[in-house]
């Protein structure tokens, strides 16, 4: 069960959208989701999704693992959908007690659900081809000009690739010690909400201990290799607009632009 | 200068609650380590062993005398930063000491802090992932790989900063056989090729035996000092200070105490095979 968080994991490659700069990418993402937003009707959906798939087919990410990073909003999706299908108002197609069906609802639903899938599915491009330092990286350059206001930029984006960095290591725990307390006659599994979350005390509090125990050893080690914080820092990747990354962001500004005007014509 | 690090009186205690007697967990160490050497540090659980490693690079600071890094004093915080470049420090759980997702970008951390220009830490990077042999692991993610092969990638980590010392601290406690000996071998190898000095703290006997110097470590004092030929032997006192001496002094030992004309300092396994043939013979 716990094998199934994918949200942060990256798959190493070597492909055009691997190597697109990650600033390009961040802002790549922004713009998607602003013509995934602004996306009314079929040919404008279908254009954003063309794209999508366009994407994931440069990246050679497997579509599976991308499906599979829909799993933990299922819920969300389910949730989304009933309630637009059920609750636009509009020509009524059926209706049962408080239920109602309209054909605007049958298609809101529809676009919300394709609206959340692909939205997540393009956010989870981003981290799938984006190895957590590029992607940490490029919020530290794209919020750079914070650092005159003094925002602890550097220290959030080093924060955040090593909350990134230990996302697998903490998972491998959790599950170690669920099988330890499983072992000691723990259940997980049976009984009333309120009593499954109380079993989960017994993971949480050596999960919390070992946690501050890893990040007590890991400041030592990092202070041993001459961690000072961000000033002086040099990189070994330095980030540098390509050919491609120019390429990349007109595709994008396009594409923005193509669903702002099929919007004007109610496409 | 042939050493490269020197301790001066040192005494340390952790602190303690209020009226708690004072622990002094180093008491009094007088050391000098000379430049190149390979030095095992062997002492049994609370014999001091890993505080004395952390006084190395000043991760701990002497409560009293001196630790001297070619000449730099730990004491003095405007030199932290050349004592940590010059004194690595390896610890024991693999997990808890790489900072990145990708295996070349933590071997760059080191560099990158250093303010090292990008083309030069990319050669170190390359450099030292081949000293390691850990090469065609360059774009891994490190948790994927085995408890040794992390070992390494952090071993490869320190060597970019191009370190005179690299200190071990029970690197490879937590290793299975396997692991322990890719890590012991990148060591030696280092140490042999690159001249760089190497403190390995463990409480593996076995692997002082190839070292040139081992130092045994009792109740926060240095409790025996020499060359493996002269401490390793030593079984009693070495049951003494709560170790038990490798196995095959171990055997030489019991063979002696059964009337044989062997000697105790065959350590390596061969050797010892041939200081047994040798007594059959006469």
């Amino acid at each position: 069960m716990l094998k199934d968080i994918t949200l942060g994991q990256f798959f190493p490659g070597n492909t055009v959208i691997h190597r697109l700069d990650p600033r390009t990418k961040l802002l790549a993402v922004v713009f998607y989701i602003a013509a995934l937003f602004t996306a009314k009707w079929f040919v404008s959906y279908g254009l954003v999704l063309a794209f999508l798939l366009l994407c994931i087919h440069l990246s050679q990410v497997p579509f599976k693992s991308l499906v599979k990073g829909l799993r933990p909003v299922l819920f969300i999706l389910a949730f989304t959908a009933i309630l637009n299908l059920f609750y636009t108002p509009g020509r009524t197609l059926w209706h049962w007690w408080i239920f109602t069906v309209t054909i605007e609802g049958i298609f809101t639903a529809f676009f919300m659900l394709l609206r959340i899938t692909m939205l997540i599915m393009g956010t989870f491009l981003l981290t799938y081809t984006t190895s957590p330092i590029a992607l940490t990286d490029g919020l530290e350059s794209l919020l750079g000009p914070l650092k005159k206001l003094h925002a602890p930029v550097h220290e959030l984006s080093m924060m955040m690739s090593i909350a990134l960095r230990f996302i697998p290591t903490l998972i491998e725990e959790t599950d170690k010690i669920m099988s330890a307390q499983k072992a000691r006659g723990a259940d997980f599994e049976s009984g009333s909400l309120i009593q499954k979350a109380k079993a989960l005390i017994p993971i949480l509090v050596p999960l919390f201990i070992s946690a501050f125990r890893r990040a007590d050893e890991l400041a030592t080690a990092m202070e041993c290799r001459c961690y000072h914080g961000g000033d002086g820092r040099t990189k070994l990747h330095v980030l540098r607009y390509q050919g491609r990354d120019y390429g990349a962001s007109a595709a994008l500004a396009a594409l923005l632009a193509a669903v702002i005007v099929l919007r004007q014509f109610g496409l | 200068m042939s050493n490269i690090i020197e301790t001066k009186g040192l005494t340390f205690s952790y602190p303690q609650e209020e009226g708690e007697a004072v622990t002094l967990a180093l008491n009094g160490v007088e050391l000098s380590i000379e430049r190149g050497s390979f030095v095992v540090i062997l002492g049994h659980n609370g014999s001091g062993k890993s505080t004395l490693a952390k006084h190395f690079n000043a991760v701990l600071l002497p409560t009293g005398g001196q630790v001297l890094v070619e000449g730099l004093d730990t004491a003095d915080e405007a030199l932290l930063l050349e004592i940590r470049r010059r004194v690595g420090m390896v610890f024991q759980n693999p997990d808890n000491q790489i900072v990145a997702n990708v295996v070349e970008e933590d071997v760059a951390f080191g560099p990158e802090n250093l303010g090292v220009p990008t083309e030069e830490i990319r050669a170190r990077v390359d450099a030292a992932l081949r000293s390691v042999g850990m090469e065609p692991f360059t774009l891994h993610a490190p948790h994927m790989l085995s408890g040794g092969q992390k070992q390494r990638i952090a071993i490869a980590g320190v060597l970019a900063m191009e370190p005179g010392c690299i200190v071990l601290d029970e690197a490879t406690a937590m290793l299975d056989p396997s692991g322990r000996r890719e890590v012991l071998e990148a060591v030696e190898r280092m140490n042999r090729e690159k001249g760089i000095t190497i403190l390995l703290i463990t409480h593996h006997m076995d692997e002082a035996v190839n070292a040139s110097r081992v130092i045994v470590m009792d109740h926060g004092q240095v409790a025996l000092d020499g060359p493996p030929k002269a401490v390793l032997p030593q079984v009693d006192r070495l049951r003494e200070l709560g170790l038990t001496a490798p196995a095959t002094v171990e055997l030489l030992s019991r063979l002696r105490r059964d009337g044989w004309q062997v000697p105790l300092d065959a350590l390596s396994v061969e050797d010892c095979a041939a200081a047994i043939l040798a007594g059959l013979a006469k």
